[in-house]
């Protein structure tokens, strides 16, 4: 059921420390929540769910580790 | 059974302040915080919720079939949407404290006087 | 305070929130038996009198056109936020050698980006009718428009991302809302009334201002992600060109 699907989802993105793998799983946990909002009868809060989990989350989270990471190898380096 | 959505809205909640509290690294810190964000979202689509109605779109559909309360999507997806430009802020400041301090974890950051 | 001692707060203080919070819950009305007479209202008065068959883009635009101004400005100064912190750091136009040299991913890049493009569109203009509305397309618009970073080089991004065209973008789409609702209060009316005729039931001239509010909207969050993508795409980029220079 999406109840279920949305209730392991929270936990595994919230215990996965490593923030790359976390936005992979919370990709999973949004598509989760789409689901379970299309059920509750809602397309329009779905399809703002599904466009901001997917494209939206994403990039700002990888461009800032990725900066993150470039900083460090940087500092690293001196 | 009737419980369970608003169950859920509780868990998702306690889960991601949990993840807030016990987080190393800002941007964990930050999709924690989206988290705890969506329980919201659960909890008002939840209190929308008629049994046996369909989506409040009624074009093809007759008038006075039953549907699910509007007003709660209309407050949910606004939110959504603006989640993204704090999630936005939230990172940049975690930026910011990286080229400042040179890590992003909130203990470290913490000790930090000045 | 250290992290044990935290730690040693929060567990039970959690414990106590989750208790509160679950017997909070039980007293709302069981799952499926919604009681406010707010919803069963707004569903049956709404097409009759804005003539909108998509009921949610009436109630942000239209019955609760006030809080979606309240939003749209949630959505503004966290931009103007993102930009003071992070503009500005850097030099000016850094020269990456980046552009795409599959012919494949840039011939689907093209097809895909004006796909994307018109579904945005598509989602906005109808979005009175059926699901959609100014915030799902104004997103949609966004990433069709990042997705010309991703099929090919930055350079081509930046005529899109650049700040001259995506500020006053921006603005135009905020003060629009804001100017369509004062346009009711200059002819004696609350603001945001919704001035011009309801139309016909399920064409796309219906709901008065609604579809005007939905176009302002829809402008605002596309230039508002735009800015906000390429703020955070310089960031990304320019520890690269250093790199490979």
């Amino acid at each position: 059921m999406a109840i279920a699907l949305a209730a392991l989802g929270a936990p595994a993105v919230v215990l996965v420390r490593d923030p790359l793998k976390q936005i992979v799983l919370s990709g999973f946990y949004g598509w989760s929540l789409v689901i379970l909002f299309v059920v509750l009868g809602a397309p329009d809060v779905a399809l703002s769910m599904l466009v901001v989990g997917t494209v939206g989350y994403p990039l700002v989270v990888l461009v800032a580790i990725a900066r993150i990471r470039s900083d460090k190898e940087e500092g690293d380096g001196e | 059974m009737s419980f369970l959505p608003y169950a859920l809205a509780a868990w998702i909640c306690c889960v991601g302040l949990y993840g807030i509290v016990t987080s190393r690294n800002l941007v964990h810190l930050a999709l924690c915080l989206t988290v705890t964000q969506s329980s919201t979202y659960v909890l008002l689509l939840a209190i929308g919720y008629v049994q046996g109605g369909g989506p409040p779109i009624f074009k093809g559909v007759k008038l006075g079939t039953t549907a699910v309360d509007p007003v709660v999507q209309a407050l949910v997806l606004t939110d959504i949407v603006v989640s993204v430009t704090v999630l936005a802020l939230i990172l940049a400041l975690a930026l910011d404290v990286h080229k400042e301090a040179g890590t992003v974890d909130p203990d470290a950051i913490a000790e930090m006087s000045g | 305070m250290s992290r044990r001692v935290r730690l040693a707060v929060f567990v039970p203080a959690l414990g106590v929130f989750a208790a509160l919070l679950v017997w909070g819950l039980v007293g709302l009305p069981d799952f499926g038996h919604y009681v406010g007479p707010y919803g069963y209202l707004l569903d049956r008065v709404a097409v009759p009198e804005r003539h909108v068959t998509n009921v949610v883009t009436a109630v942000v635009f239209d019955y609760r056109g006030f809080d979606t101004l309240g939003e749209e400005f949630i959505l503004f100064t966290a931009v103007v936020g993102v930009v003071l912190l992070l503009r500005g750091d850097e030099p000016e136009a850094p020269e990456l050698n980046d552009s795409i040299g599959s012919d494949l991913v840039r011939v689907g890049g093209v097809l895909a980006v004006g796909a994307a493009l018109l579904v945005g569109l598509w989602l906005v203009a109808f979005g009175y009718l059926t699901p959609g509305g100014g915030f799902q397309g104004g997103v949609v618009v966004a990433a069709a428009a990042l997705l010309v970073f991703l099929v090919s080089s930055y350079r081509d991004w930046e005529g899109i991302g650049s700040e001259h065209v995506l500020d006053p973008l921006e603005a135009v789409g905020a003060g629009g809302f804001v100017v369509i609702g004062l346009a009711a209060l200059v002819s004696g009316l609350p603001f945001l009334t919704n001035l011009l005729g309801p139309g016909t039931t399920g064409t796309l001239r219906s709901g008065g201002s609604v579809a005007f509010l939905n176009w302002a909207t829809a402008l605002e969050v596309s230039a508002a992600l735009l800015v906000l993508f390429s703020e955070f795409l310089e960031e990304y980029v320019v520890p690269l060109a250093a790199e490979s220079s």
